[in-house]
């Protein structure tokens, strides 16, 4: 187990490495960033140059390249055009976008699962038609719509939350938000669910347990639920990722200012040190997510085991 | 329409709820909804907020508020006024004596004196500051040497030749050349004064910015909120008629609105292109739609053979000729655009040179004559032509669809104009400034100052500094240096025009519409409007 994790983590360092480099190469290709900062104004070539020194864009790739991960092991991850070190971008933005991505994570476990275990249960009946229609409505609409428009009926209409997120973010504010973000994830966690529990409610060792004199709670939770969620895991695993950077949409809709807002201006103001370093630290959360996913497996499955 | 209803009754939830708007509001920033705080909305500035360094209107709407400069431009008729100017003097319209009222302060309570203003400058000028508005010293003489022309050469000197302190509230300033209207231009930011704190620790200055303005930063959190509050030091006239002001900033300004309804914020400046149809109905006379000093226009790669020549110029006119922009304004943009008829502004007003008309036939829409020119200009390059601008930001993709079907209608082709989008505005200025483009590219204007000649000079004028389309002309050339040693501001004027005529005739760029500054307000709040620059006039707001 020990040696297992010690080697994934050793894995994490050429994805590191080859992820950074990826995306400085692609923000590089976007272009010279100095001339936007003039505006519709053509820059003067003096202080565009002083600007080039500023943030190394006047050296060879390679070497921006080179200074600028160098930088990274003292924990310096540059500055933006506006003078604010990334690191104090990403103070803010990452703990706002946990929040996020906590509360849209925690909503759709607790709701697409209980969804997905009744409908699983009650297998063509009412309820799960029901369901499946809504689920397939939920995919169908996209995220912007279904944002503005409970944006636009809770906040504006019925006053029940503030349409925008203040600064600080806190949780109660962001349970709306979360939501709308989650809905695709938890549409596909409810049918996931849904469809390994039917599956499983068939397999000899459910026969066995009913045949056992279970109570039923007790098979629903402790065998069939337990097998059943395991490809649940692997799939919420990656989510976690795609809610923290995938939230771009929704972090706009409810002015979040989280990764998903700075990235975005990083990308429109081509400021790659922004945008290296935010994809660089979702990279990392990705990886731990997924190590964390596949030890989880051995904790749901005791068959599964690391070497 | 169903849609205005619901907007309408949004509207009434919205009023209902502002009256317990402290109520229905958990952060923290509501304890201070109570007072007469202007809660306002805000974008990310781009730059740090340093006077020379911010050239976009998130960051000049700060500056506004915490800097007073020499002059400042009227709200309303946009006339430069003295601020902290007591005289400008000059005999010959290069050499000035500039006179500070005395008893100014910054909010540090530090004197405003005559050193605060000329090292402010000098430090705004310095290549190796890197300041992004250093061109406004560039009339001042020296500049070359601390600011030079070419990449590659090294500043020569560290302060500006022509800049000399006489006593602590006297100074002079002398230009490289006569520019009569030089006073005028004083009005702008960039020429703001700064503290000693600025120069003895630059970050700790950048963090909470001090200034000698109506309003002093009481907390700043970088790209989220700032709170201004009085600044008990401040010596102008236009104190300010409310608390203090929260800028928020908003990572969408559609979600501002939305919070405007809601009745959480009180001022957003800038209206979606997507609610302006709606706008007027929701907000009814609390709407703010009124002229701004930007222009856009399309403009033409003069470097490019095939628009060179007397053919080529008809070309142009039929294209403009072509293009109707009145139904472009009124449906796209809801008549927050007005078809431009001149190369200037209305907020120049009659007397700053905005000339209705002066444009002439070349922009009146008329697809018959339109047709005609370009035909006998021999038609057009290739026989197709398009249209470049980022479609990142603003509404550039819409109105270039109608500006190209408006010219297709004209020419009875449906494919000869096309749109070439390019995705981003830093690319897309690399290309214009590289001067890579072939055909038309969008071209916009915000004025700098209220002055003809910001309109002219920098984008016309032989290799100035906004020339895009490489236009050269002799003769505008002449006009535009006759105008700026003119000793009468209505000689001055008249040569600006008669120049702008040469425009009309050559048609480097063709006009399209002036943009208005656009903004909705709470009822909280009364006497809000925008100056000529688009940014709220925040000291004449009164909140109730």
């Amino acid at each position: 187990m020990g040696r297992y994790i010690v080697r994934r983590l050793l894995q994490m360092i050429p994805v590191f490495i080859g992820a950074t480099l990826i995306i400085f190469l692609m923000v590089y290709a976007l272009g010279d960033p100095v001339t936007a900062l003039f505006g519709d104004r053509s820059p003067d070539p003096a202080t565009a140059r002083a600007l080039r020194a500023e943030f190394n864009l006047d050296k060879p790739l390679w070497h921006q390249y080179l200074l600028y991960m160098g930088k990274i092991f003292t924990g310096d991850f540059g500055t933006a055009f506006n003078g604010q070190p990334v690191t104090d971008l990403m103070r803010h933005a990452f703990p706002i976008s946990l929040r996020l991505a906590v509360v849209a994570l925690v909503l759709e476990m607790l709701i697409g699962i209980a969804l997905g275990v009744v409908t699983g249960l009650r297998r063509g009946r009412a309820v799960d038609t029901t369901v499946l229609v809504l689920t397939l409505v939920v995919i169908a609409i996209p995220t912007f719509v279904l944002g503005t428009t409970a944006q636009y009926f809770l906040g504006v209409k019925l006053g029940w939350i503030d349409p925008a997120v203040g600064p600080d973010a806190p949780f109660n504010q962001l349970l709306v938000p979360g939501l709308i973000l989650c809905l695709v994830s938890l549409a596909y966690v409810t049918r996931l669910t849904r469809t390994s529990v039917v599956e499983n409610a068939r397999s000899d060792y459910i026969r066995t347990a009913v045949a056992k004199g279970l109570p039923r709670s007790r098979i629903t939770v402790r065998h069939l639920l337990r097998n059943s969620l395991i490809p649940v895991v692997t799939y919420l695993g990656a989510d976690i990722g795609t809610l923290m950077a995938g939230a771009i949409v929704t972090e706009r809709i409810f002015n979040i200012q989280g990764v998903g807002y700075q990235l975005f201006q990083g990308i429109l103001r081509q400021n790659s040190p922004t945008v290296v370093g935010f994809v660089v630290v979702l990279v990392l959360i990705f990886l731990i997510a997924n190590l964390l996913v596949d030890l989880l497996y051995a904790v749901l499955d005791p068959r599964i085991r690391y070497a | 329409m169903r849609g205005s209803i619901h907007l309408t009754m949004a509207l009434a939830c919205a009023t209902a709820l502002s009256l317990t708007a402290t109520a229905c509001g958990s952060t923290p920033a509501d304890a201070g909804a109570g007072d007469r705080v202007v809660r306002a909305s805000w974008g990310d500035p781009q730059h740090p907020l340093e006077p020379a360094n911010t050239n976009e209107v998130q960051g000049g709407k700060v500056l506004d508020m915490i800097f007073r400069g020499l002059k400042r431009y009227d709200p309303k008729t946009g006339k430069a006024k003295n601020a902290m100017a007591e005289s400008i003097t000059t005999d010959d319209q290069q050499n000035f004596t500039i006179t500070l009222k005395k008893g100014w302060k910054f909010s540090d309570g530090t004197p405003v004196t005559a050193a605060s203003y000329v090292d402010a400058w000098n430090y705004g000028a310095n290549a190796k500051n890197a300041q992004v508005s250093s061109y406004f010293f560039q009339f001042i003489d020296g500049y070359d040497a601390v600011h030079p022309a070419d990449e590659d050469a090294e500043p020569t000197a560290d302060t500006l030749s022509g800049l000399a302190v006489k006593d602590e509230h006297t100074f002079t300033v002398r230009l490289s050349e006569p520019f009569s209207l030089w006073p005028e231009t004083l009005g702008y930011a960039a020429y703001s004064p700064l503290p000693q704190s600025f120069f003895d620790d630059h970050d700790a200055w950048l963090d909470k910015p001090v200034g000698n303005g109506p309003y002093r930063i009481d907390s700043y959190r970088p790209s989220q909120s700032m709170k201004l509050v009085k600044n008990k030091h401040f010596a102008g006239a236009d104190k300010p008629k409310n608390d203090g002001v929260e800028l928020r900033v908003y990572t969408d300004n559609n979600t501002a609105y939305t919070d405007l309804q809601a009745g959480n914020i009180d001022l957003v400046d800038d209206i979606p292109a997507s609610q302006l149809a709606n706008a007027e109905n929701d907000l009814g006379d609390r709407f703010i739609n009124q002229p701004a000093g930007i222009i856009q226009t399309v403009s033409f790669p003069l470097y490019d053979e095939d628009w060179q020549g007397a053919d080529a110029a008809k070309l142009r006119k039929g294209l403009s000729m072509a293009i109707n922009r009145k139904e472009i304004t009124s449906k796209l943009y809801h008549d927050t655009r007005t078809p431009a008829t001149d190369f200037t502004s209305p907020v120049l007003g009659k007397d700053g040179g905005y000339k209705k008309g002066l444009c002439g036939e070349a922009c009146t829409y008329d697809p018959d004559r339109a047709r005609e020119l370009i035909e006998e200009a021999g038609g057009l390059p290739g026989g197709k032509i398009t249209i470049t601008s980022n479609v990142d930001t603003g509404s550039h993709r819409q109105w270039m669809d109608a500006v190209c079907n408006s010219i297709n209608n004209a020419l009875d082709k449906s494919k000869a104009c096309t749109v070439n989008p390019v995705a981003t505005f830093a690319d897309f200025r690399n290309r214009v400034s590289g001067h890579k483009m072939t055909g038309m590219f969008r071209t916009g204007w915000q004025m700098d100052y209220p002055l003809i000649q910001n309109f002219l000079q920098p984008l016309y004028y032989t290799d100035g500094s906004s020339n895009d389309s490489g236009y050269s002309s002799s003769r505008f050339d002449d006009l535009v240096n006759r105008a700026n040693a003119a000793s009468d501001e209505g000689e001055a004027i008249g040569l600006f025009q008669d120049a702008e005529r040469q425009l009309a005739k050559d048609l480097p760029a063709i006009p399209l519409w002036y943009q208005n500054g656009t903004g909705g307000f709470s009822d909280r709040l009364s006497d809000v409007r925008l100056n000529a620059f688009s940014v709220p006039v925040f000291t004449d707001i009164k909140v109730d």
